[in-house]
């Protein structure tokens, strides 16, 4: 069944299907309006499990076979461990030796250390991967060696996805830092500790069956239940499932660099400016060297003004960690923890509150905390004339990094990226970016160090900065200063082959990755 | 034209790099030109980068070579530098290949402007100009004296020529710090034809040394019949030096400020720098005094620790208070923290408002003496709050009527 190719609101061409089934393309911001139920998971009978709670099972091989795996199914990770994850490498290592074949891997994210699984990607132990990828596993994606489509979803689609049945988990696999027989599991606690469990919230309450994994069993009740034990089929105690100084970092830092701190230092005065910073705010805090940058020159003027936020939501870290203890902020609202201080907060500090993909980012649901942020800051790696921006492939077409939630998060009310206007040479901003994933009309400033643009549809925040000293400029004018300076890139050309495709919060396709022609 | 050796080779590659190249052009007997690039940027400037290279090859007459280029995204001035670097090594031309002079670089020098902070760049470390003039530091240092290894010297020149011509400094004061002696001289060449504001002449001893650069400085702008003046900073940074400093001030009408090195000035008396600078402190005023009788700034040596901002903060106050104008700085972070410390600060603004009005409100009385209160104040002290505030105006920190607003 060859897919046909068709135009969707976007602009973007993009097939009908994908992986041979069926897709809805991009309609518009808050235009797909899907009727009907929500997909749900067997039901369970407890006479099934033992009634003493213990779950466990002697291995990862029993859990999986136990499990029905087999050739074609869908397998679920989660990506709290990010860089320091051992346990989706050591699962497939498991398929490997079971010669299953086909599965689809559905990460959350996945990271450089998944680069171990790109020899069951080449052997068809697993045939393709729906989920962000971060670094080599998105370069041999790019390069057209996957067997399937693979499918990008921001971590709000991804619960939607499952929710609404788009996809169905087969067997989904949940590291804990800390669980117990039963299946009770946490990320507080333990070597591997990540702080919270958010992004499997979804995988333990709609996969067919569940295996929690941790390398630190407690006697029952492992609390809190991050992950709840009802939802578990197996729990499974393995030596090691994370290499913990690349869960966490010991300490996040702030940029260095004097060319971030300036961007970082132009978006704090813009946002002091436009009035954005003000008594019981909020803001999305980001774990980025200029993230925080940005976090600190806003303490900075909120010690100045004498205001706290009342809330900040996104990657903890010891800045924002100071700022909460400081008093600076009420609350934290917490997707993903980044340091020590981070998940040393989460234990002891009732304001210091875990999220997850539901609560903070899920488009069908009903509301969620995203657009109640007075103001989000985000990257990018290329936006057009329009504000439309691009976070998933470099202007050479290589696919390198996930969406994460960057696509929940544009439905903040005022959305900032800060980003230099040219790396290395390549000017960020393009006639046309090279792969569309947020729409301009949610994007309202971006800031470079050599001026901020501000969205025409934001007349409100031109208004308030139209006798501001701050280098306000239009995005051509900055598109042009880039181009004087580096020159003006000559296209780059890819194949028709797609080999990836970009959902959209509501599960249409708003875009395609085509693969990279070798040079 | 004859051939000296094979191969030139000239730039920088390391995985660590960013913005820089390194080229290596070897003279062939035949086969035409080969051109081997190997570039982070190639899927965008891959044409741009050969054509350049066809152009600079034309340009020298040069036929049969194989280049090689491993680029890091060097802009074009930088890969047009490297280019004629690795050229001059192989062939014998006085052609100069001039990219355009871009408009924002052909500000004359200004005489009397601020130089409370002025930038230290390594000549041939490209990627940090590119950005420097952002951080708006009173003056920018395009290096080529301590800066640059032996070794590199040479293409530094064109790197810096090149970065006076193409790289936007964006208001920044364009300096060049250009070497001892013979090779200084030299330098000169690379720099005064192309908008260059203020030369920075190191480790200054004797008058003669800043007479033979003007010299050399007249005879190049006479040549390129260039209007605009060269300004001159000396540089300080030895025993001798200290002795002579107020003669050096008066060597040429174009010194307008006179900097001392306390770095090399501490290895000439044999003792080390300490933070506070005891040791220096009778070579500092030596400068301070020879600078305001020769009426320029005085400009105060670098502070190393980058990472310290209070030991800045606290070496710029006590600079300020020697009588010292401004100050180098190695990293753009210092830069704000310098001026804010060389500025006027609050209390000082508003003695000098009180003292001015004073003085005004005298004049505009016709009264011969200013008082305030019950007490007389002296010209001099008049003349000092007076030089304060026009500061304070220039920098922002006083609006231009604040006589108006101030009372109302």
């Amino acid at each position: 069944m060859k897919a046909d190719m068709i135009t969707n609101a976007a602009g973007r061409k993009v097939p009908d299907k994908i992986n041979g089934e069926a897709v809805i393309p991009y309609q518009g911001v808050g235009k797909y309006h899907p009727l009907g139920n929500k997909y749900n998971a067997r039901i369970s009978v407890a006479a099934n499990y033992p009634s003493d709670g213990n779950k466990q099972v002697s291995d990862l091989k029993s859990a999986l076979l136990r499990a029905g795996i087999k050739d074609g199914m869908t397998i679920s990770t989660h990506h709290h461990f990010r860089n320091g994850d051992l346990l989706a490498n050591q699962l497939f290592d498991v398929a490997k030796d079971l010669g299953i074949k086909d599965l689809i891997w559905f990460p959350s994210a996945s990271f450089p250390c998944h680069e171990h699984l790109i020899p069951y990607l080449e052997d068809g132990t697993i045939a393709g991967i729906e989920g962000s990828m971060n670094g080599p596993l998105g370069k041999f994606c790019s390069e057209g060696k996957m067997k399937r489509t693979a499918v990008l979803r921001s971590h709000g689609g991804r619960y939607q996805a499952i929710q609404d049945g788009e996809l169905t988990i087969d067997i989904a696999v949940i590291g804990a830092a800390s669980a117990d027989a039963f299946g009770n599991a946490n990320g507080l606690n333990g070597p591997s500790a990540s702080g919270l469990l958010g992004f499997a919230l979804a995988d333990s309450q709609y996969a067919d069956k569940v295996i929690v994994v941790t390398d630190h069993l407690v006697p029952f009740p492992c609390v809190p239940w991050q992950i709840q034990g009802n939802y578990v089929d197996f729990t499974v105690v393995l030596d090691k499932i994370g290499i913990p100084e690349k869960i966490v970092s010991g300490t996040t830092q702030i940029t260095k660099s004097p060319d971030r701190l300036l961007i970082a230092e132009l978006t704090a005065k813009f946002c002091d400016e436009a009035g954005i910073i003000k008594e019981g705010f909020s803001f999305q805090a980001g774990a980025g060297g200029t993230a925080l940058a940005i976090g600190d020159f806003f303490a900075q003027i909120m010690r100045r003004k004498g205001i706290k936020a009342r809330f900040a939501r996104g990657g903890s870290n010891q800045y924002l960690i100071n700022m909460l203890e400081e008093g600076l902020i009420d609350y934290v609202l917490d997707g993903q923890t980044f340091d020590l201080s981070g998940v040393e907060s989460m234990r002891k500090n009732e304001n210091h509150v875990w999220t997850s993909p539901f609560t903070s980012y899920n488009y069908h649901g009903k509301g969620n905390f995203a657009s109640m942020l007075d103001v989000v800051i985000l990257g990018a790696t290329e936006v057009d004339l329009n504000f439309n921006a691009n976070v998933v492939t470099h202007s050479d077409g290589y696919l390198l990094h996930g969406i994460g939630g960057w696509q929940n998060c544009l439905f903040g009310k005022t959305v900032i990226l800060p980003i230099p206007l040219f790396r290395n040479r390549i000017p960020i901003i393009r006639d046309r970016v090279t792969t569309l994933c947020g729409p301009g009309e949610l994007i309202d400033v971006i800031v470079t160090e050599r001026g901020i643009a501000i969205n025409p549809l934001r007349q409100d925040l031109i208004e308030k900065l139209q006798d501001s000293d701050l280098p306000i400029k239009s995005l051509g004018d900055l598109k042009q200063e880039a181009e004087e300076i580096c020159g003006v890139p000559e296209p780059v050309e890819l194949s028709d082959e797609i080999v990836a495709a970009i959902k959209w919060v509501d599960g249409t396709v708003i875009d395609v990755v085509y693969k990279v022609k070798e040079m | 034209m004859e051939e000296k050796v094979k191969i030139g080779i000239a730039g920088n590659f390391d995985s660590k790099l960013r913005g820089d190249c390194k080229i290596q052009i070897e003279l062939t007997k035949s086969g035409g030109i080969c051109i081997d690039l190997n570039s982070k940027v190639k899927a965008f400037f891959q044409n741009s980068i050969c054509q350049l290279v066809q152009d600079m090859l034309h340009f020298y007459a040069i036929k049969n070579a194989k280049i090689q280029i491993q680029d890091l995204g060097a802009l074009h001035y930088v890969i047009a530098a490297r280019m004629e670097a690795a050229i001059s090594q192989l062939i014998d031309s006085n052609r100069e290949y001039l990219l355009p002079q871009i408009k924002s670089n052909c500000d004359r020098a200004v005489r009397n402007r601020n130089r409370f902070s002025r930038l230290y760049l390594p000549g041939n470390t490209p990627y940090m100009m590119i950005n420097a003039g952002l951080h708006q530091a009173n003056g920018i240092i395009l290096d080529l004296e301590d800066s640059v290894a032996p070794a590199k010297k040479h293409e530094a020149r064109y790197i810096v020529r090149n970065a006076l011509r193409s790289q936007n400094f964006y208001g920044s004061e364009r300096m060049v710090r250009i070497n001892q002696g013979d090779m200084g001289i030299q330098d000169l060449h690379f720099v005064v034809p192309h908008h260059v504001q203020l030369i920075l002449i190191p480790k200054v001893e004797d008058k003669r040394v800043i007479i033979r650069v003007e010299e050399e400085i007249s005879r190049i702008r006479k040549a390129h019949k260039i209007q605009s003046e060269i300004l001159l900073m000396p540089i300080i940074e030895s025993a001798l030096g200290i002795e002579n400093a107020f003669e050096i001030t008066s060597a040429s009408k174009n010194i307008v400020a006179m900097a001392i090195g306390l770095e090399d000035y501490t290895a000439d008396i044999g003792v080390k720098r300490s933070e506070g600078g005891k040791e220096s402190l009778y070579a500092r005023m030596k400068v301070v005094n020879a600078c305001h009788a020769a009426r320029i700034q005085a400009i105060d040596s670098v502070f190393s620790d980058v990472a310290n901002v209070k030991a800045l903060q606290e070496n710029v106050k006590a600079s300020k208070a020697l009588g010292f104008q401004g100050m180098g700085c190695i990293h753009p972070r210092q830069i704000k923290v310098i001026h804010e410390n060389y500025a006027p600060d609050l209390q000082e603004i508003e003695k000098a408002k009180k003292i001015v009005n004073a003085y005004y409100l005298a004049k505009e009385k016709g009264l011969g003496v200013v008082s305030l209160g019950s007490k007389m104040i002296d010209a001099p002290v008049v003349k000092r709050q007076l030089k304060t505030l026009e500061l304070a105006k220039e920098l922002g920190l006083v609006s231009e009527n604040w006589r108006e607003t101030d009372e109302s």
